[in-house]
């Protein structure tokens, strides 16, 4: 365990800086929510509980080129816009976002793995906090999440004074390296007590007791064909917030670009919420907002963790629960079904 | 207030008025309430709700609701009935479908709200008067409504319902409100200081489009922005000046329609005050054409699409420095 008075948490972060990019989350002067951006001289780490936005971006960001194409009179130049990718530091991450990663690592690394992700995984480095004061929103512990033992290169803790870290990976290594002769030995003392505080109260969450152990695909055509999913979507706006805020959300689709000389070909977030989600040559197979409502959370409770070892496609960071404008989610949505399972 | 209108829809059930009944319903914490159809009295007592948390606009569900068999109910806030008559003026609201009820309002306010004041970990909520007293996690906090209420709220500008088939409680006035202050502080900036003013603001869209598909003025069946064949659909975020243009251009197509209810900056999820585009909008149209209020009644002629001479000449941009 090494620690660093919070004193000099400015000269942690210039001393990272100065060696690789480094984003944080910071409070929006505007509108006063936490977003991670670039840090600079005088930017200050937030507080907040958790970003706007999942750290999902740094990974999965909502817009990217794949593929250029030139056209010089009957010749086509095909180009990889990709320039090298630098590592990077992601700090102050939490446990949830940091679950989601290896959500994400399923989908897009699973042989044959996507190399634009694959090349952003390789070079971030995570630093994660571990969390002090959770919300009535939060449900990570119901996916096996300890927000008091956050995963990632790096472990942090924080307390009134100081910042106490934990390096877990080679990655690890080089942010500790980074940071240089600012971390000195100790701290596990008071990140014990810490832990031991925050999971009593974690077991007072109004979400604690909450479960999803009925989904997965043994229940497919029962949670398929329930009824309820009729007064659950009634009122569902068919908006993207959910999946733009979630951090597991991983659906994309690809279009061109007319450049005038070419195309641009980009992939950009998707949402299950859309109208023209799953449109194809043929149709689409999900002409209503019941349909569409219903495959976001099928999608999270049942086929992925029927594709992927019983592993379900949500860490409980509770962004939908706050950010719906119908608050509609899927605690709502799996606690109305599980009854029926 | 909660128990009156409670009763109104069992009543109204109960005597065939209506055959369901449009409103709120409460979710896993005291504050997350979400738009629900209810048909029976035992539904209402399951989950009818009507607090200070019903913020949300139901006005637009109806375009959907009235074209269903039967007839519906539905409880509007002042300002939900100038939505609710703008879209039976443009023919989205089949109004015989609908049994209006009017029910008063003190302004209504979120969770989100009452986290950007520091209260975390909301276990309960009780209303005490003109405070709030929140359970948390982390103990007893007193907040006064109106510290938590949005802008919307704090510059109402009617408490007066322009349409309903009952009403319940006293009808209120429209407000003198201060709700063109800020676009005037806007207008009073540099075009660079607006500029920057606005793309800080909108440089945080996620392009989710809960603003569009919340706004009752957008009620077009297939947004030209969902629609491929349009030539100009964009998903993606691909450039944060488009982006920009995107609610800029929503601004222009609810111009002179647009009644000022403030979902689209309820709903954002990044706190845009996209509300200000609207209202600037509405400030201009007040000064070149007469004072109008869109949704005040359902038979006038909207400024934009009527002709009168005395109608301000393409030439006042000149004169007005490009504001």
């Amino acid at each position: 365990m090494l620690k660093l008075s919070l004193a000099k948490l400015n000269d942690l972060f210039a001393a990272v800086s100065a060696g690789c990019t480094l984003y944080l989350p910071v409070d929006d002067p505007s509108s006063g929510r936490a977003n991670y951006r670039k840090w600079t001289e005088g930017a200050e780490l937030s507080r907040a509980l958790n970003t706007v936005r999942s750290a999902k971006d740094f990974f999965f960001p909502q817009t990217e080129n794949l593929v250029d194409f030139k056209m010089k009179g009957k010749e086509i130049e095909i180009i990889d816009p990709r320039s090298e990718q630098e590592d990077f530091v992601v700090f102050g991450v939490r446990a949830c976002d940091a679950r989601s990663f290896s959500i994400l690592d399923r989908v897009f690394l699973t042989e044959p793995a996507d190399t634009y992700y694959q090349s952003r995984r390789e070079h971030g480095i995570v630093v994660t906090m571990a969390c002090t004061r959770p919300e009535e929103t939060c449900f990570c512990q119901s996916f096996g999440i300890d927000p008091t033992h956050p995963e990632g290169d790096v472990s942090c803790w924080m307390d009134e004074e100081n910042l106490y870290l934990s390096v877990n990976t080679e990655k690890g290594k080089k942010f500790a390296e980074l940071a240089g002769g600012l971390l000195e030995e100790g701290g596990e003392d008071a990140v014990k007590a810490q832990q031991e505080d925050v999971s009593a109260l974690m077991k007072k969450l109004p979400l604690a007791n909450f479960s999803t152990g009925k989904f997965g695909g043994d229940v497919l055509m029962k949670a398929f064909d329930s009824p309820k999913w009729k007064e659950l979507s009634e009122s569902c706006l068919g908006c993207g917030t959910c999946t733009f805020v979630c951090p597991t959300c991983q659906c994309y689709d690809i279009r061109d670009f007319d450049t005038g000389n070419g195309v641009t070909r980009f992939r950009c977030w998707d949402s299950c919420m859309y109208s023209d989600f799953t449109l194809m040559a043929s149709g689409n197979p999900r002409t209503s907002q019941l349909e569409r409502f219903r495959q976001r959370f099928m999608h999270k409770l049942v086929y992925f963790p029927a594709n992927n070892d019983g592993i379900y496609g949500c860490v409980g960071c509770g962004r939908c629960l706050s950010k719906c404008p119908i608050s509609m989610n899927i605690v709502k949505v799996a606690k109305s079904l599980e009854g029926e399972l | 207030m909660q128990e009156v209108i409670l009763a109104k829809a069992k009543e109204l059930l109960q005597n065939s008025t209506v055959n369901r009944v449009l409103g709120w319903k409460t979710g896993e914490f005291a504050y997350d309430v979400t738009p629900a159809v209810f048909e029976s009295a035992e539904e209402l007592d399951q989950g009818f709700v009507a607090n200070d948390f019903c913020g949300n606009n139901l006005s637009k569900y109806l375009i959907k609701e009235s074209r269903k068999p039967g007839k519906v109910l539905v409880f509007l806030k002042p300002c939900d009935t100038y939505s609710f008559n703008q879209l039976i003026k443009e023919h989205r609201i089949v109004r015989e479908n609908v049994y209006a009820v009017g029910i008063p309002c003190d302004g209504k306010t979120d969770g989100e709200a009452l986290k950007s004041k520091g209260i975390k970990g909301i276990t309960g909520i009780t209303s005490d008067g003109d405070n709030f007293v929140v359970e948390t996690l982390y103990g007893k906090e007193t907040v006064a409504k109106k510290d938590v209420l949005p802008e919307r709220c704090l510059n109402c500008k009617s408490k007066k319902h322009v349409a309903y088939d009952e009403l319940i409680g006293e009808e209120g006035e429209v407000l003198d409100s201060h709700r063109f202050d800020m676009v005037a502080k806007l207008e009073a900036m540099t075009p660079d200081e607006r500029f920057e003013f606005w793309r800080g603001e909108l440089s945080r869209c996620i392009r989710c489009n809960a603003c569009r598909n919340v706004c009752p003025a957008c009620s077009c069946e297939k947004c030209v922005f969902d629609n491929n064949a349009s030539g100009i659909a964009q998903k993606a975020a691909a450039d944060s000046f488009e982006e920009n243009m995107f609610h800029i251009i929503r601004a222009f197509h609810v111009a002179g329609r647009c009644t000022d209810c403030g979902e689209c900056s309820r709903v954002c999820p990044q706190h845009i005050p996209l509300h200000l585009l609207n209202r600037k909008f509405i400030k201009d149209i007040d000064t070149f054409y007469g004072d109008y209020q869109a949704g005040a009644d359902t038979d006038s002629r909207a400024p934009l699409t009527n002709f009168t001479e005395g109608d301000v000449e393409p030439s006042i941009v000149y004169e007005r420095e490009g504001n």
